[in-house]
């Protein structure tokens, strides 16, 4: 197919660019390891320790992230260098075995060698734990590895992330967001094998709605300014929006974590991306939702999110707050129904919590409230149906 | 709704993952370090009673509390009744659970006789105290009216309910018990009844608050603080929603 | 046989205010700190759901968020010719429970004694001679203000305190409490928004030549982030303040100004459900070297450490000292022993004003919100030619108009019936109310012990507290009530009612939960059972932190001096106690 030419090829050329956009190099290659991995968030999956045991549950069954140690018997403390390199960037495990893309390898792919490298390095300084984990629990016959090999071919096509012409912060912010950062294994749609569509419009996880991150004004971040998303990833809020569930964890596990310069570098690149078409604007024929909704947010909302929806130095705004503002209701129901607990960084410690109201509010309160939030202070957004509150409150009961 | 195969997720999504606390192999209570527990549905919201039927009173016995709660509070262009704003429910209900059985008291021994001054030293819960107090108020209204408290005339019953109130009459309780705490009793009882959130089983369509200008549940008042001598403008509403 | 747990360097028994205070601090010195706590986690995201807080019943009546007496009783009575018996439902005062303690429903009143407090014998010998104090058993705390006022500050910046100062470094401020003690700053927000009949008081006292200044209040004026980072929100006057905890992160508390910081250290753990029996001694009982608790199964553990802070509230700190067998048991008949010696509460009176021309909205309010004055406070007016020590503050806030319990009518209506229904819609939203929260001197004869026949679940002794109002006190209560009479008269009410203080403390009805002394600071061993940073003289690496600590209990609510004690003790344990460890003072 060629493919291990074009990659070679791109791998080399990236990382010739990469070479010439580093930043001040950190001292040693463990501590540059270190830092790709906060990069990556392995912890994300593999846990605090690294040691796996991080629960995947996925359409096709449930996948458990490996212990990734240096323990000979339990982790990767037989592996070599290439052979790490190789399940990082082609998903490939020792003897052939092929590795699922929840395993997020077509964006670790982007990553040049030496970064992949400095990782290695830093991996076998880590404490090694003796910690068994049993990695594939997916259903026949997704537990066949060897159909990765099928996907791989029609799917793992990495394209170039560098552009010349943009500036070196431009292509440091691409390699992020594309690379170990991997913002659209959860903002990009996916298609029904799990492999992506378009880039970072958003998309539904399982519960959540991981939101448009283009610079489209409304859904996306085109309200944004590059200040503002530099605040939001280091401390998980600003003055538009306060992070919690996944995005709160990246926020803890990784991006707080980064250096300003490639906050700023994400930023930059971020306000670059092509806006997306929308949330398809606001509601019409509402007036009836509006006006049961305006009323049930002044008895249940108004003490916390204002009632002119700004919100305060603590809860965050619902006026102009692009996550209420999603095509899709998954996050803003959710959160209304079980809670949400706010991201807590060393910058900004505090972690508020939503409380549950699934308990005092029907299907269909829950339905008008929101809308009413989705279509008041300027915000636009498509309506909400009494029976998506219905589905989403009895897939949460279901899986909590 | 489309359930077949959607995108692939990156967590397992039990909200914040790394919020659950750390339980320690140790000791069993719960051991917690390194971040604030939280998981979705935290909480333990009130139940909301069943207004249906009667769990804790016989039916001399509700028809006894119906008959003194309407009594306390009747009805008048205030408010409805007592038992009609549902107070006889509402004190079922409480005597059916953890207040009936007087769970958070300390009960050890041994039970004295106190002063005033060191309250409660009766062994009997409330739940025991209605049961005994009801018995005996008919047992004196039969003996004084030859009739159950129940049957007497609107006037007699506040002749007997003041003559508890004023320690005149002397029901056969138990030592440790007077008439008097048992009329208080139930005083406070209905008056909770009266207005305690509605989904306690009284303060039926929040009359008892409507009666006053309590506005129930509300959180927020930054709009009317600084308001000199201009009454609130809005009405209740209750926990479950309830507006009026 | 209980199971020996890893050594720490402090255990820490209670996490309430104090506790985390000083979990806090230790651990940001690098101790390890493990802190046990009898009650359940407890925090504002999982459990103080602002669509459920607003629970009259539930919360004011039921008192779900409060002690059981189940788990821990007292037993009580006025004086020794009594025989002692459990309060078997808690009625006067109201201990917490639980993470974050009373501190989770307290009002927010933020008070700072004065430096006239902390010298009080001192002071008032010198101003009215001995003779005037004799019967008092009076003591100075052993700390003076200018040692303990950074502390103040502390604390009320970790709590973001709404107020305004009356005098800074000296310097008299309007609108503020001139009669207070010099402090180094202002309050890190301003006061909260006035109700009508808070500013209809300050306007009144005013025109008396008194001097009103809005209470000091740790419910918030606005959001806030205090120095930890952590952020406050506003408080929006939801009037379900004490008794309840705050739905919307606007009252301080250990949850809403330290817990989430604390939490995430590596250094710390906290083992809720988990009651600590008694704290272990060598066996000369010269030092602590554990704690037995038991887990929520009975399960017994010991719990060894370096430093054991007692943080358990009041009342607790004293017993978990007898049970332990730190210092000695005090006897009022001899004067000897140190542990349950000045024991005091708080000395209250009021008055309420019922109008018909004037509408308030009862409903609308804050534990803190509120007018006051400090005019008869202490010692700050003359006492030469008055028959007692000590004063008030006069106030007149709106926390609540909740109707279970608050619905004012005019005295003598009755209580039920069709004239109590009209008494009450009359009385409901017309009546304005002055609270006098005084002084509660110490008298050899009030002290807490063991008693001799109650038990717990697990079989110790309950605490006895054997209490009644001094002489002192009710003299200088009567003078209160007879100044509201003053005070209440320009108002031109259509009824006042002032209320009288009744000798024989009645255990029932509520009254205030400023529960101090027992475990008092001091400069002599043989009349204080802590050290002026709060070490036991007893038992060096024993600290015990809290209202115990107090020698005598001022006109003011408790919390912010309780703070302030909090703060001072752990800057001791980390400056001073462990660069070397040993009694801090010689005793």
């Amino acid at each position: 197919m060629g493919r291990s030419g074009f990659r070679r090829r791109s791998g080399f050329f990236w990382a010739a660019v990469f070479v010439a956009l580093s930043v001040p190099a950190l001292a040693a290659t463990t501590d540059a390891g270190k830092y790709q991995v906060i990069l990556g968030d392995c912890e994300g999956c593999h846990g605090k320790d690294l040691a796996g045991g991080v629960v995947l549950e996925t359409p096709f069954g449930r996948m458990v992230a490996p212990n990734i140690t240096p323990d000979k018997e339990t982790g990767i403390g037989n592996y070599t260098a290439q052979e790490f390199n190789l399940a990082m960037k082609r998903g490939v495990a020792p003897g052939g075995k092929r590795l699922y893309p929840a395993m997020p390898y077509p964006y670790y792919a982007h990553m040049p060698d030496s970064d992949v490298s400095a990782m290695w390095d830093y991996l076998r300084t880590v404490k090694p734990v003796k910690n068994r984990v049993n990695v594939n629990q997916l259903r026949f016959p997704f537990n066949l590895r060897v159909l990765m090999r099928g996907w791989n071919a029609l799917f793992f096509r990495p394209q170039p992330i560098a552009d010349a012409s943009k500036s070196a912060e431009w292509n440091r912010g691409s390699y992020l967001v594309n690379g170990p950062g991997h913002c659209g294994a959860c903002h990009a749609p996916k298609n029904a094998f799990g492999a992506d569509k378009r880039a970072l419009t958003g998309t539904s996880l399982q519960g959540w709605f991981a939101p448009d991150l283009t610079s489209e004004h409304h859904a996306g971040l085109g309200s944004w300014s590059r200040v503002d998303m530099v605040e939001y990833l280091e401390t998980g809020r600003n003055a538009h929006s306060l992070a919690s569930g996944p995005m709160a964890e990246a926020v803890e596990n990784s991006t707080s974590r980064m250096t300003m310069a490639d906050l700023d570098a994400m930023a930059v690149y971020l306000k670059d991306v092509p806006p997306s078409k929308g949330n398809g604007g606001g509601a019409s024929g509402i007036d009836a939702q509006m006006k049961a909704g305006a009323r049930a947010y002044e008895l249940s909302c108004v003490a916390c999110h204002g009632r002119d929806g700004k919100g305060s130095a603590l809860f965050p705004p619902l006026a102009g707050n692009a996550a209420v503002r999603q095509v899709r209701a998954d996050t803003v129901v959710r959160t209304v129904l079980a809670g949400a607990k706010a991201v807590a960084t060393p910058k900004a410690p505090t972690g508020p919590g939503m409380p549950s109201f699934g308990w005092r509010l029907t299907d269909e309160q829950v339905a008008n409230i929101l809308t009413y939030v989705r279509n008041n202070w300027g915000n636009q957004a498509p309506a909400i149906s009494p029976e998506t509150v219905k589905r989403i409150r009895s897939e949460l009961h279901s899986s909590s | 709704m489309d359930n077949s195969l959607r995108g692939v997720t990156r967590r397992h999504l039990l909200a914040s993952a790394a919020a659950l606390p750390i339980l320690a192999a140790t000791a069993d209570g719960r051991t917690i370090s390194g971040n604030l527990p939280w998981s979705p549905f935290a909480g333990a919201p009130p139940r909301p009673v069943n207004p249906l039927g009667w769990y804790f009173f016989t039916p001399v016995e509700a028809a006894t509390v119906e008959a003194i709660v309407e009594r306390l509070i009747p009805a008048d262009q205030l408010s409805p009744s007592g038992k009609e704003c549902g107070c006889a429910i509402f004190i079922d209900r409480q005597l059916a659970g953890a207040f009936g059985q007087a769970s958070r008291l300390y009960t050890k021994g041994p039970f004295r006789q106190g002063l005033p001054t060191q309250g409660y030293q009766g062994d009997l819960a409330p739940a025991g105290r209605y049961r005994l107090g009801l018995q005996a108020l008919n047992e004196y209204t039969n003996t004084t009216y030859k009739k159950d408290f129940r049957a007497l005339s609107a006037e007699q019953q506040d002749e007997v309910l003041a003559g508890m109130d004023g320690s005149k009459i002397k029901l056969n309780l138990k030592p440790g018990f007077s008439t008097k705490e048992f009329f208080e009793l139930v005083l406070q009882n209905t008056m909770e009844g009266f207005f305690a959130d509605p989904l306690y089983g009284g303060n039926k369509n929040m009359a008892g608050w409507k009666m006053i200008g309590f506005p129930g549940a509300r959180y927020d008042y930054r709009d009317h603080i600084d308001k000199r001598n201009v009454p609130y403008p809005r009405g209740p509403v209750s926990i479950y929603g309830m507006e009026g | 046989m209980a199971r020996v747990l890893p050594k720490r360097d402090a255990v820490i028994i209670g996490l309430g205010w104090t506790g985390s205070i000083l979990a806090q601090q230790l651990t940001d010195a690098g101790l390890n700190v493990v802190a046990l706590e009898r009650g359940p986690w407890r925090d504002t995201a999982t459990d103080f759901n602002i669509a459920y807080m607003q629970d009259e019943l539930r919360y004011a009546i039921r008192k779900d968020l409060f002690l059981k007496p189940s788990v821990e009783a007292m037993t009580m009575r006025n004086n020794a010719g009594q025989t002692a018996l459990p309060m078997r439902d808690y009625g006067s005062f109201l201990p917490g429970d639980g993470v974050g303690g009373a501190g989770v429903h307290w009002n927010g009143q933020t008070w700072r004694f004065w430096d006239s407090d902390f010298s009080i014998k001192t002071h008032l010998t010198q101003r009215y001679g001995a003779a005037k104090i004799r019967g008092l058993q009076l003591q100075d705390w052993g700390v003076t203000w200018d040692e303990i006022e950074h502390s103040f500050d502390q604390y009320e910046y970790i709590c973001g305190t709404s107020g305004k100062a009356g005098n800074i470094k000296g310097q008299i401020q309007p609108g503020g409490n001139p009669f207070e003690s010099p402090r180094s700053r202002d309050y890190p927000n301003p006061p909260l928004r006035m109700p009508y009949a808070s500013t209809l008081f300050a306007e009144k006292m005013r025109e008396l030549g008194h001097h009103p200044f809005p209470l000091p209040s740790s419910n918030l004026s606005r959001a806030y982030v205090n120095p930890l980072g952590i952020r406050m929100g506003e408080c929006t006057f939801c009037g379900f303040c004490e008794r309840f905890a705050c739905g919307n992160y606007s009252k301080a508390s250990a949850q809403t100004t330290i817990l989430p910081v604390l939490m995430k250290k590596p250094n710390f753990e906290l083992r809720t459900d988990s009651e600590v029996l008694k704290v272990n001694l060598t066996p000369d009982g010269k030092m602590a070297r554990s704690v037995t608790f038991l887990d929520a199964q009975g399960v017994e553990y010991e719990q060894p450490a370096d430093v054991v802070a007692v943080c358990a509230y009041a009342l607790m700190n004293v017993r978990m000292m007898l049970l332990s067998k730190i210092g000695t048991q005090y006897d009022p008949v001899t004067g000897k022993g140190t542990v349950g010696r000045n024991y005091c509460y708080q000395t209250s009176a009021g008055a309420r004003l019922m109008f018909d021309d004037k509408h308030f909205n009862p409903f609308i309010g804050a534990g803190a919100l509120g007018q006051t004055i400090d005019d008869f406070q202490g010692d700050g007016f003359d006492h030469s030619k008055l028959d007692f020590v000590g004063g008030a503050g006069i106030s007149c806030t709106v926390s609540n108009g909740r109707p279970i319990s608050n619905r004012p009518t005019v005295p003598g209506s009755p209580r039920w019936g069709a004239k109590w229904k009209q008494a009450t819609v009359d009385g409901y939203q017309n009546s304005m109310g002055f609270g006098s929260q005084g002084s509660s001197y110490p008298v050899r004869e009030n002290y807490l012990d063991l008693d001799p026949t109650y038990t717990d679940r697990h079989g110790r002794p309950l605490l006895r507290i054997t209490f009644d109002f001094p002489d002192n006190d009710v003299r200088m209560s009567h003078y209160m009530s007879e100044q509201l009479e003053k005070l209440t008269k320009p108002f031109n009410a259509k009824y006042t009612a002032v209320a009288r203080l009744q000798k024989g403390w009645n255990s029932v009805p509520y009254q205030s939960t400023h529960n101090t002394g027992g475990a008092i600071m001091g400069t002599d061993p043989t009349t204080s059972a802590v050290n002026k940073y709060l070490q036991s003289w007893d038992v060096p690496n024993v600290f015990v932190v809290g209202a115990s600590a107090f020698a005598h209990n001022a006109g003011m609510n408790p919390t912010g001096t309780v703070g302030a004690l909090a703060y001072w003790a752990a800057e001791a344990i980390t400056t001073k106690y462990i660069k070397s460890p040993g009694a801090l003072v010689p005793a």
